[in-house]
């Protein structure tokens, strides 16, 4: 066994009626890092998730969670914690009954952090005697996390935590996934936001109708995918325009590409990160300025929609 | 995606997470109780349950007129052991099927309601556990409520008109000591169809989920059953009913005692009690909750697992009761039956009114009551319910070498109770009230309650 990976699964399947939510999937997690996990909607994501957690069994394959077998005589093992579909609170109950019912649900020994420690990490400490009736779905996020921290897991698995987070929370959110990736806990993080994943994982998997169709770190998926369109804003558009349609292996965006980008400083081109560098280089010598140039969509986002459109279309 | 799997024999066993422990029981137990009573609708029950019945027996019992359509009701003011009787009659119909459905028909379903299934699941990685907790929560819950209802009535009614001996339905007199025995053994025996019903609830709670439906299921099944009781149903049929036991207590109240109907009936509610209940826990285990809005043959097992199995036990329980016991094919309502109970029930009456009136005692032998009883004025079958049975009761007069005859109107449901209403002559049946020495009270042979022994 592996005891750097934290998951492995080998030909997946689960079945639900007529629906192939998951179809021969392989998947490996190394442990101490945060895995993203993307795919449009009814791409076996949340499936996936709920093998994980031990919510259901896979009707095929092999699925190995922090190096113990998960079967349908094999529950999920101890240390794997997390929440699919938002957390499950109990609206009567306060922020700090909640967490306290739940630990109190674990044996005697086990390990569990402090109730207010949990709740003053996800920033509720203030809150901890409200009825969770009251609280906003940003609020019931955090204290969902709280809730999964609670058992001081090894494998946390998270489905859209960052889902109504106002900016404050989000970064709170980001800071208490950080610190837990850093004390060595493997995290994964199914999420529509791009820039949440991009900004917290080192790896993704991307699920499309059931299958995986691609699984690596963010740099290599940015190297496979097409040509990405790039917002360059200068102080001579007009120039940069010219320079950029000569420059080997860069386009430039008209029409109604770009017809969502109203400024006037600003032009869309379309190339492969390659290409980007002696565009640069060739304006910067041309004494033009660079004020942003940044693409369109992220790398993630992008690769997504090409990847997964092209199963869809398969 | 590609991944590397490691080669099984690798497997250091020592390196493993263990598979988590699953959760005690008694956890369980108390995170579902503490569930339990902070939701509102649960704590306002407990109230209403242990508050209520008091002060309502109490009021019904300062009023000049008496709720005599229900049963005892026409006793509340003689005895304070009347009150939760009628509250007993008042809870087998609406009060007991409301409580099981808001709490054993929303257990699971509140679940649902609130997304937590997940979350449950993943704390506590034992189905069989969950479930066991939450049945034992719920009927902790039940038993709470039922417990308040029969304190509270008995209190309120105690409170009202004390501890004084009670007329049972064939107008014998029980001590007070008596009275209390049965009052508890009455509501004991209902306990029986109202874990009936909580089988039920948990049975529509986890097959229906956060449909309504779910948590009305109890309170429908016993609303279908009460009309069924309505019909003339064949007796096997009808006592094959988990419901019948709210009604058969009523056999308690006679002398001799009507037993074997009363055991019949807590019998047949502990099976579908049981049988719910099991099947409640294998739909359960069968239910998928990583994608809850699939219909993964949902409909199918619930069928399968609800609907077949139950219509099942009904049919297997109106066989053995119609096979172990005599007429069971019929009404239960015969003209000898009918005959019988309410000369009976008039020879007891007539003491009690004796005594009343402070006249020398009589007993049952040198009145010796006869009861002759035509349904339809004769026309047609002599059995069965309606309010068309007539009876002419013929009795030796105390004191005198002559015989009396007192005419009864009689209105006799389905379920074999019955009231007899005083119809002449005036000799006989006397006024509504009767002015003793010490009191006013009503006279017990101008209109009676009396039970027909359906076996």
């Amino acid at each position: 066994m592996d005891t750097t990976v934290a998951i492995r699964g080998r030909g997946i399947t689960k079945v639900f009626g007529d629906v192939v939510a998951l179809d021969h999937v392989d998947v490996s997690v190394a442990r101490g890092q945060i895995h993203g996990l993307v795919g449009p909607n009814g791409a076996g994501k949340t499936t996936l998730l709920g093998l994980l957690l031990g919510l259901a069994v896979a009707d095929e394959g092999a699925l190995e969670v922090l190096g113990a077998q998960v079967g349908r005589a094999l529950p999920a093992p101890g240390g794997v914690s997390g929440f699919v579909d938002g957390p499950g609170l109990y609206p009567t109950l306060t922020a700090k009954q909640n967490l306290a019912t739940l630990a109190a649900l674990r044996p005697r020994d086990a390990v569990t952090s402090d109730v207010g420690e949990a709740l003053h990490e996800v920033g509720l400490a203030e809150v901890a005697d409200d009825k969770v009736r009251g609280f906003s779905l940003g609020m019931r996020q955090r204290l969902g996390l709280a809730a999964a921290m609670l058992t001081k897991p090894k494998l946390l698995v998270l489905d859209e935590p960052a889902n109504g987070l106002d900016p404050s929370g989000k970064k709170q959110v980001h800071g208490v996934l950080n610190r837990l990736v850093a004390a060595g806990v493997t995290v994964i993080l199914s999420s529509h936001r791009m820039d949440d994943l991009e900004a917290l994982c080192s790896e993704v998997t991307i699920l499309s109708t059931g299958r995986v169709v691609f699984s690596g770190p963010l740099n290599k998926l940015s190297d496979e995918t097409r040509e990405l369109d790039y917002r360059l804003r200068t102080t001579d558009p007009a120039a940069a325009g010219i320079i950029a349609a000569e420059t080997p292996g860069i386009s430039v965006v008209a029409g109604t590409d770009a017809a969502a980008l109203a400024d006037t400083d600003v032009i869309v081109v379309r190339a492969r990160v390659a290409a980007l560098d002696q565009l640069v280089s060739r304006v910067v010598r041309a004494d033009i300025a660079v004020r942003e140039f940044a693409p369109v969509v992220s790398p993630l986002e992008a690769a997504f929609l090409d990847l997964t459109e092209q199963e869809t279309d398969r | 995606m590609t991944a590397t799997i490691a080669d099984a024999d690798a497997t250091a066993p020592e390196a493993q997470t263990p598979a988590a422990g699953p959760v005690p029981v008694g956890r369980i137990l108390r995170f579902e109780l503490v569930k339990q009573f902070s939701a509102w609708r649960v704590r306002l029950l407990i109230l209403l349950c242990w508050i209520g019945p008091a002060v309502l027996v109490f009021a019904i019992d300062k009023q000049s007129t008496l709720p005599s359509d229900t049963l005892f009701g026409r006793w509340m003011h003689a005895t304070g052991w009347a009150g939760p009787l009628v509250a007993l009659g008042f809870a087998g119909t609406w009060a007991l099927p409301l409580l099981t459905s808001v709490v054993a028909g929303d257990v699971f379903a509140s679940e649902d309601r609130l997304g937590t299934w997940r979350h449950l699941i993943i704390a506590i990685r034992s189905h069989r556990r969950i479930f066991l907790a939450k049945a034992v929560a719920s009927l902790t819950v039940i038993l709470l409520l039922v417990v308040g209802l029969a304190a509270s009535s008995t209190l309120g009614g105690l409170l009202a008109e004390k501890n004084l001996p009670l007329v049972g339905l064939d107008g014998h007199t029980l001590s007070p000591g008596d009275a209390a025995g049965k009052v508890l053994l009455a509501w004991l025996c209902v306990l029986a169809p109202t874990l009936a019903l909580a089988g039920i609830g948990l049975l529509g709670s986890i097959a229906l989920g956060r449909s309504p439906m779910g948590l009305l299921l109890p309170m429908l099944v016993a609303l279908g059953m009460q009309l069924a009781q309505m019909l003339p149903l064949p007796v096997a049929v009808r006592l094959a009913l988990p419901g019948y036991a709210f009604i058969s207590w009523n056999g308690l109240f006679t002398d001799p005692a009507q037993i074997k109907p009363l055991m019949i009936g807590v019998t047949v509610s502990l099976v579908w009690a049981v049988v719910a209940t099991v099947l409640a826990y294998l739909l359960f285990l069968r239910r998928d909750f990583t994608n809850l809005n699939n219909n993964d043959g949902a409909g199918r097992r619930v069928l399968a697992l609800g609907v077949v199995p139950l219509a099942a036990v009904l049919a297997l329980t109106a066989g053995v009761v119609a096979a172990t016991t005599s007429d069971a094919g019929g009404t239960g309502i015969t003209q000898a039956k009918v005959q019988k109970s309410v000369a009976t029930a008039f020879s007891h009456l007539f003491r009690l009114q004796q005594s009343q009136m402070y006249h020398s005692s009589v007993t049952e032998a040198q009145l010796a009551t006869t009861a002759s009883c035509l349904k339809s004025e004769g026309l047609g079958k002599q059995e069965g319910s309606g309010n068309d049975w007539r009876c002419t009761i013929t009795f030796n007069v105390p004191g005198n070498n002559i015989t009396a005859q007192g005419i009864y109107q009689l209105d006799v449901t389905a379920n074999g109770r019955y009231i007899a209403d005083g119809d002449g002559p005036q000799e006989v049946n006397g006024y509504f009230l009767i002015v003793t020495p010490g009191k006013v009270v009503a006279n017990p042979l101008w209109q009676f309650d009396g039970n027909v022994d359906l076996l």
